[in-house]
């Protein structure tokens, strides 16, 4: 394969006076990686906004053992037509300090808040520079992401109460939630204020769910990573897999065989197929619509059956790994697994007819949480959540990576923003899902599943995006000595789409919060991790 | 309307016999007596409380309440507070960041109660580990645990094994 080189955004960047740096020692070179001045820093966010350029993330590398002692800052962003590109700047060790670009991109404001705390970078020009993932009780100087501190540290409890944002006016009240919930959900606390029943605010305090899941990844094998990488999130398992294993093989140039490649697809869109169906069976639930949460949970278990049965595992956890997939499907399995697809969509397409014409369920989701186009493209918002409000990000056209390149994925593209269209995008993509598993398996290549995994020298680095069921999730991975991974950065689509949440409900009753928050439906563990 | 109770008639009954475990159990109290279990059986009220899951196994808590597996024929029902609960199922390695949470939703569930740990997470911190700053312990080592559910995540078959292993009190009924 030849590899070219992205220059596009070099390039706008010279016409501004910044100097970049091409790093030889990050792949693939199509999404390439510059170093930048740090004095730069706040201004190639600003030309990339110019551009209208997608923030997809923002995270931190300490130099490994093989190099010498530095901090690095890296951001990424994505353009429609020149792919995603990431930038990189030195920090000073001993007082790091990292200039803001959250008034370029908001979605940047926990990321930043996540590296004072894990890293120990002051941001400058931070507005929001309260605690994110490091609660109050954990110790002031406590860094974990730091190589000085132990991954086994027993951190002495501290005392500290977060400062929520206040509400003041005649008759608002303040209503905590979490962070254990009411529902069978993951922990997170939600800070209300109402008026009546109409929600002024909603504030989210997250990072219950946090386990130190970046730490761990530190000096496992690219095959060991694969294993913790599907218990980033359990409901996309095969997403960040997918994404995990994309990252270390572009990191070694390995080619993974064909078969393998269209297995690893059709597990994605199965596991979105499962998930969509769970989640609107969700939204009926909390809309009273018991009827449609019973089909589509049945649904949901007859895939998870069919999963059990073919490929081993109910949520499809463990069959990704560095170098192919742990499973395969024989010509009985292969034409099963079509028939049964076929089969879901058809009767989903049934029960969605029921649900549109239900009048009282229409009711609830009409209109219910809207985000607007603007605000949709000022956060970024990723997924369904975006497609629902006039962003139609996916990484599987703009990176149209392997097998994806020779589908031509349909997108559905909603306006209006609002719970309704939260779901009817969802209802599109499991039709969509559907087909192209069907073209997958009609076309299934021959030969292995599985190419040995061979990792690369200590300092190279790759990067991938995966479109999980939530939207893209951003891989990158550096190895180090010994063929081990010495920092492994993701960002799950949920730490941007968060901040959707909060802007959807204003003005909501709360007694619909919940239907807004399964048309969300946001990972908590994801963005902890 | 005519569509859905059509589909009501075509999809039928598909509620199934509870299978056999998969996946080991284990029975670890006996702490309480057999006549409060005997007052659990037919009547019991469990509070979920994810204390840092993956969310694996939220998904296949949540399928024990589907058509196939009805756990309330069962006389069991997920209620929304530890505060009329009998029972807590717990999943994950408890965070340091759900640590105080979890003790405290254990105070608030009225005794006599029951835990059940389910998933490998919260038997023995799983694929995390206990050797982890951000993770304070397995389930038994932040509250008193009646059964254990190894799994990752167990099927819903087991976790109903489960749940009626800590009513009925003896062992490893799969
Ligand atoms: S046991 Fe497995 S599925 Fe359950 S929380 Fe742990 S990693 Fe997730």
């Amino acid at each position: 394969m030849i590899h070219e080189a992205n220059t596009w955004f070099a390039e706008r960047l010279s016409d501004h006076g910044i100097v970049t740096r091409y790093l030889e020692d990050h792949h693939p070179v199509e999404m390439s990686c510059l170093q930048i001045r740090r004095l730069d820093w706040t201004h190639a966010a600003e030309e990339a906004r110019r551009q209208d350029m997608r923030f997809v993330s923002l995270w931190a590398a300490e130099a490994g053992a093989h190099d010498e002692e530095a901090l690095y800052a890296y951001m990424a962003f994505a353009h429609l037509e020149h792919r995603h590109v990431l930038l990189r700047t030195d920090l000073n060790v001993d007082d790091p300090v990292l200039p803001d670009i959250s008034r370029h991109y908001v979605a940047a404001v926990r990321m930043e808040r996540s590296l004072q705390d894990m890293f120990g970078i002051r941001v400058e020009g931070l507005v929001d520079t309260r605690r994110w993932l490091k609660h109050e009780h954990w110790p002031e100087d406590a860094h974990p992401m730091r190589s000085s501190f132990a991954a086994n540290t027993r951190m002495e409890p501290n005392a500290g109460e977060y400062a929520f944002i206040k509400a003041e006016g005649d008759g608002v009240y303040e209503y905590p939630v979490g962070p254990v919930h009411a529902g069978i959900i993951e922990p997170g606390h939600f800070r209300f204020h109402a008026v009546g029943e109409k929600i002024l605010n909603m504030e989210e305090r997250l990072g219950y769910a946090h386990k130190g899941i970046e730490k761990i990844f530190e000096g496992l094998t690219a095959i060991q990573g694969s294993r913790l990488a599907g218990h980033i999130s359990g409901d996309s398992a095969v997403a960040h897999t997918w994404a995990f294993a994309q990252a270390c093989e572009n990191a070694a140039y390995l080619e993974v065989p064909e078969r393998a490649v269209a297995l690893r697809a059709i597990l994605c869109e199965r596991e979105r197929m499962a998930n969509h169906i769970g989640d609107i069976g969700g939204v009926c639930n909390d809309g009273g619509f018991a009827f449609m949460n019973v089909q589509m949970q049945r649904l949901r278990e007859d895939m998870a059956r069919a999963h059990q049965d073919m490929f081993g595992h109910r949520l499809l956890m463990d069959l990704i790994i560095s170098g192919g997939v742990n499973c395969d499907l024989d010509a009985n399995s292969q034409h099963r697994l079509s028939e049964q697809t076929q089969n879901l969509a058809s009767e989903v397409e049934e029960l969605r007819t029921i649900y549109a014409d239900h009048p009282s369920m229409q009711e609830r989701v009409i209109g219910s949480g809207p985000v607007s186009i603007e605000d949709a493209k000022s956060i970024g918002l990723l997924g369904y959540i975006g497609r629902a409000s006039g962003v139609y990000a996916d990484a599987r056209v703009e990176e149209a990576y392997p097998p994806y390149n020779r589908l031509q994925v349909q997108i559905p593209q909603g306006t209006f923003g609002d719970v309704a269209t939260r779901v009817w995008v969802r209802f599109e993509e499991i039709v969509e899902s559907a087909r192209l598993i069907c073209n997958l398996l009609k076309d299934m290549p021959d030969g292995p599943v599985q190419t040995d995994f061979i990792a690369p020298e200590a300092g190279i680095s790759g990067f991938d995006v995966i479109e999980g069921w939530r939207g893209e999730i951003s891989a990158w991975v550096r190895f180090g000595q010994n063929g081990t991974i010495d920092r492994y950065a993701v960002r799950d689509p949920s730490e941007i789409n968060w901040l959707g949440l909060e802007l959807a409900v204003r003005e909501v009753p709360v007694p619909d919060f919940p239907l807004n928050n399964k048309s969300f439906n946001c990972s908590y563990s994801g963005n902890d991790l | 309307m005519l569509e859905l109770f059509t589909k009501i008639i075509k999809t039928g009954n598909r509620t199934e016999p509870l299978g056999e475990a998969g996946n080991q159990i284990e029975v670890l109290g006996g702490k309480l007596q057999n006549a409060i279990r005997q007052k659990f059986r037919g009547s019991l009220a469990i509070r979920e409380v994810d204390a840092g899951s993956c969310n694996g196994c939220e998904l296949e808590i949540i399928a024990m309440n589907n058509c196939y597996y009805d756990l309330d024929r069962f006389g069991v029902h997920f209620v929304p507070s530890p505060r009329f609960a009998d029972m807590l199922l717990v999943t994950g390695p408890v965070t340091r960041n759900m640590e105080t949470a979890l003790k405290m939703t254990y105070e608030a569930t009225p005794g006599p109660k029951l835990v059940v740990a389910v998933g490998d997470c919260a038997a023995n911190c799983g694929v995390f580990g206990k050797d982890n700053y951000a993770i304070a312990g397995a389930v038994s080592d932040i509250i008193p645990v009646d059964v254990i559910v190894h799994g990752c995540p167990p099927s819903p078959t087991d976790m109903i094994r489960g749940v009626l292993a800590a009513i009925e009190g003896s062992g490893s009924p799969g």
